[in-house]
């Protein structure tokens, strides 16, 4: 009897300590979703009241919307250069960081600083940077190179973007690299300096496939994270100049919030979730976390 | 002998590089914004003022509305960083140490939901706000940010390494769960706590796309938003530009100096040697 009044009370505070949390997330996660889809049926106008059901005719506009195809070839350039170069960067940056070296926690900090200032701050700052007259460009005029206008060339603008994005987030999946290395036992790397390998041997024969698993979990964060880029675009280029840096999340913010129309943003939203799962699923597919 | 020295040498030699490269933009930024001469874009540019002012500084204040987006900010990141913390240790310790049916079929709708690419909620989030009329208003800009999943990961997969006897003896002695938690649970999780509470403090801080939507007045402007506004509808003013970048990015840097630790521990969930 006694037990039985315990055991409702355990349920009892179970639920209410988990109530405030599952209502937020009904109303902020869960009925969103699906919302989501039901939205991209419909001619949803935020300035007009009524909705007219168009089945898939937000998804047949989006294939033949050219600005919408040039987004998806954006964000899968974007990809495609950020998720590598970061990956190795990061990984290359532990490595470095878990030598024997003086002043660790000094370089840890310099190389972590960009990842936990704001997006909009390194957005700014890079804005200058990267200006015809700015950093850049003064220090390719020490070496004799006369660089361009990063941001308003159509060649160069996607390009200078990604860079920043690697800059950034290449510390703060270095921390996680760190971890990962840490947990590597010292005989691993004294049996392969018996065996003759100098530190970059070491690097590729020991470091890179016993953080494997880091790897991977650095890979689809990257993935999921780049995929959805947005707040550099919007503070540096505004997805010009002419669309050359116009990514899909920003194809979305536009057409829901600047022109209003959230049935047709909602569905390419869709369209970019579902890249994204085929994207990971990949990964898992031919890039398992656990090797061989 | 030798060659190790030049070994050394070089690494030495790339770690300098490298640090370069990840705070030289940081560098120049701050002496931007000691720059008295309002036109920067002189071509070859300088990289140290020719005349130095902390003007900059105090025309941000009195110049930008830069006093109301820092009041926007610290309002929403206190709320949603006190709300985590709370909410997440409470639900954390509800699937770590009670037994409540549906609850493990919560927990991996919970886990699954981190799946979602958070772009598809952005419309629907949207119009359910403004259904509620709360589009630019405080409420609207915080609430969908109170309490996050990873967070309740993070207290759940740190309450199960406690050992059960605490909780036990405190049982037969007739303490009520919210007891335990309070007393027993939450004293010894300061370190989880902790983590908890700086990567909510830097994601809230640093945040831009939901406000950005949410927020269509400039009084109700956030401090990344309102510098992304004035990037892109003003004739920028670089030098004030950075004395504005520099403050913002003041209170991230300290509270990382300050709890280092606890922020390692958080991305890693793995103690380092230092």
């Amino acid at each position: 009897m006694k037990l039985s009044t315990k055991r409702r009370e355990q349920v009892r505070t179970a639920y209410l300590f988990i109530g405030f949390p599952l209502i937020l997330f009904m109303v902020f996660t869960f009925i969103p979703i699906l919302f989501a889809f039901g939205i991209s049926f419909y001619d949803w106008n935020l300035l007009i009241p009524d909705k007219t059901f168009v089945g898939l005719g937000n998804y047949i506009e989006l294939f033949q919307d050219e600005v919408f195809l040039i987004s998806i070839k954006n964000t899968v350039i974007y990809t495609l250069g950020v998720v590598p170069i970061q990956t190795f960067l990061a990984l290359f940056l532990a490595f470095i960081m878990n030598q024997k070296l003086k002043g660790r926690a000094f370089f840890r900090l310099a190389f972590y600083v960009p990842a936990i200032t704001s997006s909009v701050v390194t957005s700014i700052i890079f804005v200058w940077i990267y200006s015809k007259p700015g950093l850049l460009n003064y220090l390719l005029s020490l070496v004799g190179i006369t660089g361009t206008d990063w941001l308003t060339n159509t060649q160069t603008a996607l390009f200078a973007i990604m860079a920043l994005n690697i800059w950034t987030t290449s510390g703060y999946f270095m921390i996680s690299f760190l971890a990962g290395l840490q947990s590597i036992p010292n005989s691993l790397y004294e049996a392969a300096e018996i065996d003759g390998a100098n530190q970059w041997q070491q690097f590729w024969k020991v470091t890179v496939p016993m953080v494997r698993p880091v790897t991977y979990f650095v890979i689809v964060l990257g993935l999921i994270g780049c995929f959805q880029v947005f707040d550099q675009i919007y503070v540096m280029s505004g997805g010009g100049p002419v669309n050359s840096t116009t990514t899909m999340s920003y194809f979305v913010y536009n057409n829901s919030f600047k022109f209003f129309r959230l049935g047709y943003g909602a569905a390419g939203a869709i369209i970019l979730a579902i890249i994204i799962f085929i994207a990971t699923w990949l990964q898992k597919k031919y890039f398992p976390s656990e090797a061989y | 002998m030798r060659n190790i020295k030049i070994q050394k040498i070089l690494f030495y030699l790339l770690l300098a590089v490298m640090t370069a490269i990840y705070l030289g933009p940081f560098l120049f930024s701050l002496s931007i914004s000691f720059n008295a001469d309002q036109d920067v874009f002189k071509w070859p540019i300088r990289l140290l003022p020719e005349n130095w002012t902390l003007g900059n500084y105090r025309r941000v204040w009195e110049d930008l509305p830069f006093s109301i987006w820092l009041t926007n900010s610290v309002l929403i990141t206190a709320v949603q960083t006190v709300c985590n913390v709370f909410f997440a240790a409470l639900a954390g310790f509800a699937f770590a140490r009670l037994d409540f049916p549906g609850k493990n079929i919560i927990f991996s709708i919970l886990l699954a939901s981190l799946m979602i690419p958070g772009i598809i909620l952005l419309v629907p989030k949207f119009i359910i706000l403004n259904e509620l009329h709360l589009i630019n208003t405080y409420a609207g800009l915080t609430i969908p940010g109170l309490v996050s999943v990873v967070n309740i990961f993070l207290m759940k997969q740190f309450f199960e390494t406690i050992p059960k006897d605490l909780e036990e003896a405190a049982l037969i002695d007739g303490c009520s769960y919210f007891r335990i938690f309070w007393q027993i649970f939450l004293p010894v999780s300061k370190p989880a706590l902790a983590a908890v509470a700086i990567y909510t403090f830097q994601g809230s801080w640093n945040e831009f796309m939901w406000p950005v939507i949410v927020s269509t007045t400039s009084d109700m402007f956030t401090l990344p938003v309102g510098m992304a506004f004035l990037k892109n509808e003003f004739s920028v003013q670089w030098p004030l530009m950075m004395a504005g970048t520099i403050l913002i990015s003041l209170p991230t840097l300290t509270i990382f100096l300050i709890f280092q630790r606890y922020f390692v521990q958080g991305v890693a969930s793995a103690g380092l040697k230092e």
